[in-house]
């Protein structure tokens, strides 16, 4: 519990939930014939509405990205650190949404929700969604907001994912694109790390074939697997070495199977408290999601003449020790949106904390950050009031 | 444009007469990004900034400047073949590890390139040698032997030789003095008396 809220914290958060009747067409050919989409907002939207941001979540986020729901709650928003009074992204000067992407587990609809055909939860039967379905269903909740362009959309990882492919999807929708610690597409390292997770979770007993639900049982044992497999790739191996390096639980080895070092109870702990908050189809869904991501499918396999459908400007961002997203793949982003002519700036932070850095509050991270923040504030177009024009005439 | 012009580093200012209204600019070590904002706003020049100090590509990114953290060292091997018009490296020549090399990928990547480095047989670095017999500190190049960044330095001579081998063309070239000015009389014998190279060069 916050004993108080932070000077730097947007403070108490009430999510909103919207319903959507519109039917959304899939990648897949399925047909999601209405959604509800669970979203926050922080910071106070403009008269002409130019001051928006989007936050894409990234494969295990929600929209819970600042601030705190009760003064109960341990910890606030996923990206607190980046999102506030006076920080990167200024809820002073902006206006930032941030959803809960279809297929979620925290509020918008998904493979918990109930399924209107069949009155029980969808369990596997919901439909997987592609990057392409979640930026379609975030240009609706645009449009409800009555948000004709955001400023700029941001993400992280699978979040970046979205903002490129907000880029060229409505290209006329967004000012400027901000990628952090993502790349152009997954790498085939990337998605076995990927199969392994699902392969942990479905060969658990508790699955059921996705249905555990109707069981009333959790697949803990497996998404727990899945999460410590995440969650080690999301770290490197220095990070590791300095939180934990051989230390052990106890003062002697004890010649067991039972987890001992230091960095096993870690990755039991992290991976426990994940299988009592996340949903396994979820889990499933969305790293099929970030496999089947590769926005040039549609443009021969070249990079360079996908990204030239592009009008907003870019910001590409990547972590020295980052392995799981490496620096190089941002930089074929870079490289791409350099041949196509567009407007980019790039920087690799250095850092020992691997993927997790775009989390953090790492010092320089936070003031490049907020440096192109400024450069989004200052393009938003000055308020056009009707009483200046008639005043010179 | 004027006003703008005299706020610009001397040797930048010469260069800006060298680069094209509405042409595309690469900047190698660009700095905080004076010469590409300069030529963004009084030429119409669309460019990107290549630097690995993090605080000068905060300043750029303040700036508006496109900037690209990347090592020149490290090769230009993700730019493509005539890509840009104009390559523009200023004072940093002398402190990439192949110098001879970067001048090649320069005129590979640019139609043209501009190249400016201080000039180590100005007479007062001549005379620093002379007299005291160690190795020359000025205010232009103020560290010891053993910590300068500037690893590769050379006279005009020793520019000139390297282009001459390359088959390399001097389109242009001019110095500035100790105080970066453009001046006359440094044209009667510019290797002993200009501190500054400035050359612009093309295949």
């Amino acid at each position: 519990m916050p004993a108080q809220i932070p000077d730097d914290s947007i403070g108490i958060i009430t999510p909103k939930t919207q319903r959507f009747d519109e039917p959304l067409i899939l990648r897949s050919g399925r047909i999601l014939e209405s959604y509800e989409l669970i979203y926050e907002t922080y910071g106070e939207l403009n008269s002409d509405a130019s001051n928006a941001i989007l936050i894409c979540h990234a494969l295990s986020g929600d929209h819970h990205a600042a601030g705190f729901h009760s003064m109960d709650d341990k910890r606030p928003g996923w990206w607190d650190s980046c999102i506030g009074p006076g920080k990167s992204i200024d809820t002073n000067k902006f206006f930032v949404v941030s959803l809960n992407n279809l297929g979620g587990c925290s509020g918008s609809t998904g493979p918990t929700s109930i399924n209107p055909e069949t009155g029980k939860a969808y369990g596997p039967d919901f439909p997987i969604v592609a990057v392409r379905d979640w930026v379609r269903s975030q240009k609706r909740l645009a449009d409800f907001l009555k948000i004709q362009q955001w400023a700029a959309v941001v993400g992280g990882s699978l979040g970046g994912m979205q903002v490129l492919r907000w880029s060229i999807q409505y290209p006329e929708r967004l000012r400027h694109a901000l990628v952090i610690a993502s790349a152009p597409k997954l790498s085939a390292q990337n998605i076995a790390f990927n199969e392994v997770a699902r392969q942990a979770i479905s060969k658990d007993p508790d699955f059921h074939q996705g249905r555990y639900m109707d069981h009333g049982v959790v697949p803990k044992a497996g998404l727990s697997q899945a999460r410590m497999l995440g969650h080690l790739t999301y770290m490197s191996g220095d990070a590791m070495k300095e939180k934990f390096g051989r230390d052990l639980k106890a003062d002697e080895l004890s010649f067991s199977f039972a987890p001992e070092f230091q960095v096993e109870s870690y990755l039991h702990y992290q991976g426990q408290k994940f299988s009592t908050q996340f949903d396994a189809n979820t889990y499933m869904l969305m790293t099929k999601a970030l496999d089947y991501f590769d926005p040039t499918i549609d443009h021969d396999g070249d990079l360079v003449k996908c990204l030239s459908q592009a009008q907003c400007k870019f910001f590409v961002v990547s972590f020295t020790t980052d392995w799981r997203f490496a620096p190089d793949r941002s930089e074929e982003i870079v490289n791409a949106l350099v041949q196509a002519d567009k407007d980019v700036s790039y920087a690799c932070i250095e850092s020992e904390n691997g993927h997790d850095a775009f989390l953090l509050p790492i010092p320089r991270y936070l003031d490049v950050f907020g440096a192109y923040m400024q450069r989004v504030e200052s393009d938003i177009p000055a308020a056009s009031t009707g009483a200046v024009i008639g005043a010179q005439s | 444009m004027s006003q703008a012009l005299n706020n610009l580093r001397p040797d930048l200012s010469i260069i800006q007469q060298w680069v094209k209204p509405n042409s595309q600019v690469l900047d190698l070590g660009c700095g905080k990004g004076e010469l590409l904002s300069f030529l963004k706003a009084e030429k119409g020049v669309r460019g990107y900034g290549l630097e690995i100090s993090p605080d000068k590509i905060t300043h750029c990114i303040k700036n508006g400047i496109n900037v690209i953290e990347q090592n020149l060292d490290a090769g230009l091997s993700n730019f493509k073949d005539n890509s840009i018009d104009t390559v523009i490296m200023a004072q940093a020549l002398q402190a990439v590890q192949s110098p001879d090399v970067l001048v090649d990928e320069m005129l590979r990547i640019g139609n043209q390139a501009i190249v400016t480095f201080p000039n180590f047989g100005y007479w007062r670095t001549r005379l620093y040698l002379l007299l005291k017999g160690r190795m020359p500190m000025s205010e232009s190049l103020p560290y010891n032997w053993y910590d300068t960044p500037n690893i590769h330095l050379c006279t005009f001579k020793d520019f000139e030789q390297l282009c001459h081998s390359k088959g390399i063309r001097i389109l242009n070239k001019t110095v500035v003095d100790d105080q970066h000015n453009e001046h006359w009389s440094i044209g009667l014998w510019p290797s002993m008396l200009g501190e500054t190279a400035v050359y612009h060069i093309s295949r």
